[in-house]
């Protein structure tokens, strides 16, 4: 936007003198104010552009004034300006000014609509950045108290995210208020409050001397943490492992341990929940020895809580939770203390917590090494590929590359075969499709025979898959497929099977083959190309359905460039000139795109001195489009139909007409 | 619209077939159609309260309430209740089924009890059944199973222990309807504590056992006059944190419901504490999604807010036009539905305060292309006292619905919409014949100065944006700087000048 140096420079840059009068701040202000919501809205949201003409001085006492004056809006009014006003420093005169700007924005924190705060109180830290320190405690902490004491929740719960900002840069009086009214929210009488205070503990201690942390943050941290709402209690848990962050281990035991552990046992299980989600956090910030002591006997329990939610964010940890054990000593801990439960979890009776489990079961293998693999972790994964709920088998299978480093995948062959074939034909599209990404990487690591014989008939049905998608990711794997198993297997195996196709019954079947063509020619090559499957698209040239019709000429145009000049002009042209008299609009259109870019592509192929790809020279290029393209063709009369067809396109399976 | 489909059932011969290698297809889509669905396996259902309760002792049943004398009764009563409040796991339908049988056997007899016999609740046992009513009902609620639940469509999960559970309530019920309950000695069991966790206990997916709150709070609200305000305020926490952050609790229906008999009862003038509960609380519950699970109930109380105070009438419209669905239709209907049920109250002086913003929304709903919304922003003329307001107000509302409508009876795909309307300018022109004849002849007028405006408008902003491109070039030169950062003071105001 900046870079834009090209009309409108000039004399006239300079001198802006008239200006100011064309554009008088009723006018700005009326459009403000426009009836029209959307109208209003645009022009909130080109706020910047007015204050610009306005000019600095100009926006800070006439239009800020009037924003601030006139909160009462739609919130999604309210929305954009606060955004715009975190941006604003630059155009009421820069950070010497910037606290013009805090009036609205104080306004906006106090609202009752979330959204809308928050934008509000994510500009106001921006801008607190911008302030000089005198500044700050000038205008800024002021108006953090105001949020802070005022008299309804929404102003305090702002409140809550501002005191970080503002507290580093403060002085040493000032930090002592500021201390204490973030205590006084701590134990604020709404629910609300007290969540907004505890999801900001762990920041603000972060920016606390550490004497203050331990003199008040901790007794503020202890008390959030055995509040009378679980919704409180648990974002204690998160602010938890930042503290933990600042002590030493003697204090961290004394003064957070106690309360963590009673978090781990909660009687509500969205704070144990908590505790499983932020395990991971949690056992970095307290280090080596307490996770040993506390953490792990904790884990146990969540592993096998009464609630399934509390088992699978658990499981969801169980990787996560081994790596970050220390080298030392690590396999013992894994097998003794970790892998009874994990075994209990295998046969869980919630098909989630097996699914979390199975996602990240495989990464323990590269820590246990082969024999462990072999002997604890292969009976468990060879369970949950037979398990009754795809998903699990389905995590299992996309983490193989994991365990095929460490064991090599032919361990698993015998069990993973028919847990792909189930897997192939689910009810569910989506978790066939699921199972169609992996094609490539399981044949590749289980090699061409085995996919000769056992999956390569799979992967040929999914192409008469009933679901656009399925047919569509099938055409994507076949393509892959020759890259990985090369050209001649190609020939052998998939290629006449595709060109079958071309004379089924089913049209889509038909239009199936061409997207195969389109996915495969340039893997193939020209030689198999222009042989085998050239003969085919022109023969479908006649089809009766149209949809298959315009689709030959896209794939005419597709395979061109494989194609050499012979083919190209004895064969491909003269269908495609057929085509382009077709009585169907979309046939002919596309018929007349491919003969276009066939003609360029014979010029080129005419021209041999310039046999680069590109185009020589940009006026070369554009004679090239001057040139007439034929009979009645006119690109201009065909482009407002172009949303139309790529309409048709998307809905490529959708019968246009029969 | 784009209507190039040919019917789909009839197959257009295709023009060369000579050259067609393939029979025409026999179906639409040749596929065959597997059954897609089955049923989703039912999670087996848990509940968090069974946790603590690993190896107790066996039950065995004690001798009948009437069975002893007078003077052991109070003893039994006490242990009986002490038996209560051992809990079964009620997931495992077949386990310790003796125990479940005597505690159940053990409730109905304390239902009975307490429900009929006189003299029995005497000062000491009040902690004995206040601790056995806590013990079973207080638990902290298991996650759901979907959840995604829609209160409409699916089916609740129904909790598991209800068989026990249902006694206690019903318990605790005749407990407080009991003519010897007294609230001076249970007050100090009932205390806030327990008053908040009962209401969180209204979040339970079953609705029968949110019934069954829901009669027990009203008479602890009737009851215990100290915990009132401490009722409302924690109502109001648990609407807010449903209204700015859950979006999810499933018993706003029954919380609202008590709260209209509560907003019944207020003593006039109305307190600010409630005026600001209407305005901060009642009417932002609009917006939630769910909206129509509660509606009802919302409704009333709002409507009797302004039964009791009609000088609310201005927020309450204006409240409810700042909230108005932008998307949701079906909301959209029941916002018009409450709005009649507010006008049938409305006292003219309050009418006229909100009548232009009030009839420029009616007009939007009847200009939607969804025809229920029209359809019934234009009952609104089928109300015989909304019709009379408008009467009266003729010169203000005629105005502000005229362009729409006129435009709308011209352009509405729906027939039943157009002949409505054509009735509702039929009664404008009945009313006011003079006004309606000036309205029809400035309608091209002012859709003519709206084009010039839109015009301005667009010449204003190009204008804007051109001055805004001189002045980045004039004080940044080729210097590359996000653009609000720019204008430093020095450079713009030797513009100005």
């Amino acid at each position: 936007m900046a870079g834009a140096a090209g009309p409108g420079t000039g004399p006239v840059a300079a001198g802006g003198d008239g200006d100011d009068s064309l554009y008088p701040i009723a006018v700005l202000i009326d459009e403000l104010r426009n009836e029209d919501v959307q109208l209003r809205l645009n022009s909130i949201k080109k706020l910047s552009t007015i204050a610009l003409a306005l000019g600095v001085e100009r926006t800070r006492t006439e239009l800020l004034p009037f924003l601030t004056d006139t909160i009462y809006d739609e919130d999604e009014v309210l929305l954009a300006l606060a955004e715009q006003l975190g941006n604003f420093t630059g155009l009421v005169g820069g950070p010497d000014f910037a606290h013009c700007l805090l009036p609205p924005l104080e306004s906006l924190a106090t609202v009752e609509e979330t959204v809308v705060r928050d934008k509000a109180v994510e500009s106001l830290r921006q801008i607190s950045q911008e302030h000089t320190p005198i500044a700050l405690e000038a205008h800024f902490v002021p108006l953090v108290k105001r949020l802070a004491s005022g008299d309804w929740f929404t102003s305090r719960t702002s409140a809550c995210g501002l005191f970080s900002v503002c507290y580093p840069r403060a002085s040493n009086a000032v930090k002592a208020e500021i201390r204490q009214h973030f205590r006084s929210l701590c134990s604020d009488d709404t629910p609300m409050v007290r969540r907004a205070a505890a999801s900001k503990l762990g920041e603000f201690a972060k920016v606390l001397e550490l004497d203050s942390v331990k003199s008040e943050i901790v007794p503020l941290f202890t008390n959030l943490a055995s509040d009378e709402q679980d919704s409180v209690r648990l974002l204690a848990v998160e602010a938890c492992v930042s503290i933990a962050q600042l002590l030493s281990q003697e204090d961290l035991e004394a003064l957070v341990m106690p309360t963590l552990r009673q978090a781990a046992e909660d009687k509500s299980w969205r704070v144990r929940y908590m505790v499983a989600d932020k395990f991971s956090e949690l056992q970095k910030a307290v280090g080596p020895k307490i996770t040993l002591n506390d953490l792990i006997p904790a884990f146990q329990n969540l592993l096998k809580d009464c609630e399934a939610e509390v088992r699978a964010a658990a499981a969801h940890k169980v990787k996560e939770l081994c790596e970050n054990l220390p080298p030392e000593g690590r396999e013992t801990i894994i097998m003794n203390q970790i892998l009874p439960f994990i075994k209990e979890l295998v046969s869980d009776t919630n098909q989630h917590v097996k699914s979390a489990l199975a996602s990240v079961i495989m990464g323990l293998s590269t820590i246990l090494g082969k024999e462990n693999t072999i002997e604890h972790l292969l009976p468990l994964f060879l369970a949950q590929l037979k398990d009754e709920c795809p998903e699990v088998r389905l995590n299992i299978i996309s983490n193989l590359d994991c365990v095929n480093e460490v064991i090599g995948i032919r361990q698993l062959s015998q069990s993973l075969l028919p847990a792909i074939v189930e897997l192939a034909e689910d009810a569910k599209w989506r978790v066939r499709l699921a199972i169609i990404e992996y094609m490539p990487l399981l044949a590749g690591q289980l090699g061409v025979q085995f996919f000769d014989e056992k999956l390569n008939s799979l992967c040929m049905a999914w192409l008469v898959d009933h679901v656009y998608a399925i047919r569509e990711a099938a055409t994507n794997n076949l393509m892959k497929l020759v890259k990985k198993f090369g050209t001649e297997w190609a020939q052998n195996t998939i290629v006449p099977k595709v060109l079958v196709m071309a004379s089924d019954p089913n049209y889509l079947h038909r239009m199936t083959t061409l997207f195969c063509i389109n996915a495969l020619s340039e893997a193939c090559g020209q030689e198999i190309t222009t042989k085998q499957m050239l003969p085919i698209v022109l023969k479908m040239a006649g089809d009766q359905v149209a949809n298959v019709r315009f689709n030959v000429a896209k794939s005419l145009q597709k395979i061109g460039p494989i194609l050499d000049t012979d083919a190209l002009q004895e064969e491909v042209k003269p269908i495609l000139q057929k085509l382009g008299q077709d009585e169907d609009v979309d046939v002919k259109y596309f018929a007349q795109e491919a003969l276009s870019a066939v003609a360029q592509r014979l010029r080129k192929l005419d021209f041999p001195a310039k046999d680069s790809e590109e185009p020589s020279a940009p006026g070369a290029d554009k004679n090239h489009f001057l040139r007439p393209r034929g009979p009645g063709e006119d690109t201009g009369k065909f482009v407002p139909l172009m949303s139309r067809h790529t309409q048709s396109e998307r809905l490529g399976w959708f019968p246009r007409r029969q | 619209m784009e209507t190039k489909l040919p019917p789909a059932s009839t197959p257009t011969s295709p023009s060369s077939p000579g050259l067609s290698p393939v029979p025409p297809p026999d179906k639409v889509d040749g596929f065959s159609r597997r059954s897609l669905r089955r049923a989703r396996p039912r999670r087996s259902h848990s509940s968090s309260q069974f946790r603590y309760q690993s190896n107790q002792q066996e039950l065995t049943p004690l001798p009948l309430l009437k069975d002893v004398p007078a003077s052991e009764l109070h003893e039994l009563l006490s242990r009986k209740l002490a038996q209560c409040g051992v809990m079964f796991d009620f997931l495992d339908c077949v386990a310790d089924l003796k125990g479940k049988e005597v505690k159940r056997a053990a409730l109905n007899e304390l239902v009975e009890c307490v429900g009929s016999t006189r003299g029995v609740l005497i000062e000491p046992v009040y902690p004995d059944i206040i601790r056995m009513i806590s013990v079973n009902i207080f638990r902290t609620l298991p996650p759901s199973e979907n959840p995604e639940f829609d209160p409409e469509e699916d089916e609740p999960n129904l909790e598991p222990s209800w068989p026990h559970l249902q006694l206690v309530y019903e318990f605790f019920l005749r407990f407080l309807e009991s003519p010897d309950f007294q609230p001076s000695v249970a007050k100090r069991y009932v205390d806030q504590k327990f008053v908040l966790m009962l209401l969180e206990l209204f979040d339970s997916e079953d609705p029968r056992e949110r019934e069954y709150l829901k009669t027990i709070l009203h008479r602890v609200y009737g009851k215990f006059l100290g915990l009132r305000a401490y009722i409302r305020k924690q109502c109001s926490h648990i609407f807010l944190r449903f209204i700015y952050e859950l979006e999810h609790f499933n018993g706003v229906a029954e919380l609202l419901e008590i709260l209209g008999s509560i907003i019944n009862g207020f003593a006039l003038p109305l307190k600010t504490e409630h005026k600001q509960f209407l305005v901060r609380v009642l009417i932002p519950l609009h917006s939630v999604k769910s909206l129509s699970v509660f509606h009802a109930q919302l409704a009333y109380c709002v409507v009797q807010f302004l039964e009791k105070d009609a000088t609310l009438t201005e927020h309450v419209i204006r409240g409810l036009l700042k909230y108005w669905p932008k998307t949701c239709t079906q909301k959209e209907v029941m916002f018009l539905g409450e709005m009649e049920e507010i006008l049938d109250v409305i006292e003219p002086s309050q009418f006229v305060k909100i009548q232009e913003p009030l009839f420029k929304q009616v007009a939007r709903c009847v200009s939607s292309p969804h025809f229920q919304v029209a359809e019934r922003a234009l009952y609104f003329w089928n109300n015989e006292y909304i019709l009379s307001l408008i009467e009266d107000n003729c010169h203000t509302v005629l105005p502000a619905v005229f362009g729409t409508l006129y435009q709308v009876s011209k352009e509405h795909w729906n027939q039943t919409i157009v002949s409505l309307i054509y009735n509702v300018l039929k009664t404008f022109m009945e009313m006011n014949g003079k006004l309606f004849d000036e309205l029809t002849a400035s309608y091209k007028l002012e859709k003519q100065q709206e084009q010039q405006k839109a015009r301005e408008r667009q010449e204003l902003w190009q204008g804007l944006e051109e001055l805004r491109l001189r002045r980045l070039q004039g004080t940044q030169g080729a210097k590359e700087a996000p653009l609000q950062r720019l204008p430093p003071p020095v450079a713009t105001s030797g513009g100005q000048s």
